[in-house]
């Protein structure tokens, strides 16, 4: 089976500003890869490369074999691909619900009621039923993040990017995080998550990759890349809690 | 007496600003576009209702079903084809592109159907009136005119706030990047809106044909009347929308009322008060 993505000599700079230097590696169907690097690193340039919102300056994407780097970000969403947002960009001014409903139909490809059913199950699946008629601007920030997590899934992604989802969260919040993502593991979506707290990652993912300058610095299996010397520098002087 | 049913009579032609300023609304609530063409459209949806009207002998009314269609289908390509490519972080572009397109339009009215003024005839319905009190009779063409704006305003309304076409209009509106992310077909649900916002175009303007002569030139006069219904009524709220045409209707009856040739002026000086003291204008969309 072909790899779900592959990323090929990406490459992107913003003037002296290196953001992605010669990305190469590949996600297969149903793994989850857990991203870790420090502030500035890089990491969500590379999600905005990945979900066509950037532009690379050399180098390809592909998904499921085929070549997407030129097309654009809703191309590869109906596609299968996904992201959330490190700081939640929810329709404010839009209910829960209907916050699911645009990316159930518009992403997902599902119309009337199949919609409301994809919208209802991924509510119940990230906790937010008590919540769908709420104006999303009004949510608690941990009710944000799921619904950034609940709106991705409605496009019903077969990649799932995950920016710093658990950031800001209280243990509690992120343990039960955690769960929800092991959950949509299961289902067999591949996963991408970049997060700082290294051991929410650890319960989940397969793989660690660490980037550091737009590089990719380090990959492997995720506890032994964590012990990885060159991890330990640049993580030096940088709590890690693993 | 008098100004009972001159007030009346305003609030009836209000409808018909309503009408005008609705697709306009809608247009700048979704992308932010202001249409400076919108009043010239709405001349041209008259002119292909009376092109209609006198080669198939139709009566206006059920031209509209050919002239909505056509005007929806000319919104959706003048969108895909045009519009969006003007669209972006600066505002001049699509004002300078649509107001290209009014002078267009214009010209090329004059040129096919010459200055001379038209006239839609809608038959009998046209002089048919209702006695509502001893003093009070009221024109059956007003009273459809003005339930039909009602009725186009809360059509909208329902597609706005309860269809998928509604939320991804919406959506679209709030953030248009992650609406991208979604999997919005930007280019396409804006191509959508423009279809809608002619359509509405094609109705206001086989009214305005049956109410009053026309002749290629007035389109402007129309989009300053549709601008201050938007403004006084305050952006992105339709039933604002429909108040804004109500008052300046009123307004407009009033200074009629004192002197004939106070009827537009009047409009200008409310519209103008409303923008001095709420410069939101009366209703302004109360979410975010
Ligand atoms: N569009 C842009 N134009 C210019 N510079 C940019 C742009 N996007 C990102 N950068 C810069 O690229 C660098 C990497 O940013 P990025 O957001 O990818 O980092 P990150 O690894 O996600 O960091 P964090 O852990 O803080 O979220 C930063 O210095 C940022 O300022
Ligand atoms: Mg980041």
């Amino acid at each position: 089976m072909p790899p779900l993505l592959e990323l090929t000599g990406l490459s992107k700079s913003f003037g002296p500003i290196t953001v992605a230097d010669e990305l190469t590696y590949a996600v297969a169907q149903g793994e989850a890869v857990g991203v870790i690097g420090p502030n500035g690193a890089g990491k969500t340039s590379m999600f905005n490369l990945i979900t066509g919102t950037m532009q690379p300056d050399r180098g390809e994407v592909r998904f499921d074999g085929e070549m997407v780097t030129r097309l654009s970000a809703q191309q590869r969403c109906r596609r299968g691909i996904s992201r959330s947002f490190q700081v939640p960009q929810p329709f404010g001014a839009m209910s829960v619900l209907e916050n699911l409903l645009v990316a159930a139909t518009q992403g997902g490809g599902l119309h009337g009621a199949q919609a409301q059913e994809q919208a209802l199950l991924v509510l119940d699946q990230t906790g937010l039923l008590p919540k769908a008629n709420v104006l999303a601007g009004s949510l608690t920030l941990l009710e944000r993040k799921r619904l950034e997590l609940a709106r991705s899934l409605c496009t019903r992604p077969r990649l799932l990017l995950l920016d710093e989802i658990a950031g800001g969260l209280t243990d509690h919040e992120c343990a039960q995080l955690v769960e929800t993502i092991q959950q949509i593991r299961k289902t067999g979506i591949s996963i991408i998550w970049i997060e700082h707290i290294v051991h929410a990652l650890l319960s989940v993912v397969d793989r660690l990759i660490v980037i550091d300058f737009g590089r990719l610095v380090a990959q492997g299996d995720p506890r032994e890349t964590m012990d990885n010397a060159k991890v330990r520098e640049i993580y030096l002087g940088m709590a890690v809690d693993a | 007496m008098e100004w009972v049913n001159a007030v009346i009579q305003g609030i009836l032609l209000g409808g018909l600003y309503a009408l005008f300023a609705a697709g306009l609304s809608l247009i700048f609530g979704v992308m932010r576009l202001v249409n400076i063409a919108h009043g010239d459209l709405i001349v041209l949806a008259a002119y292909i209702a009376l092109t209609i009207a006198t080669t198939l002998g139709l009566n206006p009314f059920l031209a509209l079903l050919i002239v909505i269609p056509v005007m929806a289908g000319l919104g959706y390509g003048l969108q895909r084809m045009v519009l969006n490519q003007t669209l972006g972080d600066d505002i001049l572009p699509p004002l300078l592109v649509t107001f290209g397109l009014s002078i267009i339009i214009q010209n090329g009215l004059l040129v096919l159907y010459t200055a001379d003024p038209q006239k839609l005839s809608a038959g009998p319905i046209e002089v048919a009136s209702l006695t509502i009190a001893p003093n009070l009779t009221l024109g059956v063409l007003p009273i459809l005119m003005f339930a039909v704006a009602v009725a186009v305003i809360a059509g909208l309304q329902w597609v706005f706030y309860r269809s998928a076409l509604g939320r991804a209009f919406r959506a679209v509106s709030d953030n248009q990047d992650v609406a991208q992310l979604m999997g919005l077909n930007k280019a396409h649900i804006f191509g959508l809106a423009m279809a809608l916002s002619l359509a509405v175009v094609g109705i206001a303007g086989v009214f305005l044909g049956i109410r009053t002569s026309f002749d290629p030139t007035i389109g402007s006069g129309r989009l300053i009347f549709g601008f201050e219904a938007v403004i006084i009524g305050g952006l992105g709220n339709l039933w604002g929308t429909l108040a804004g045409g109500v008052i300046l209707g009123v307004a407009q009856a009033i200074g009629a009322q004192i002197n004939p040739g106070w009827q537009v002026l009047a409009g200008h000086i409310v519209f103008l008060v409303v923008l001095a003291i709420r410069p939101r204008g009366l209703f302004p969309r109360i979410e975010q």
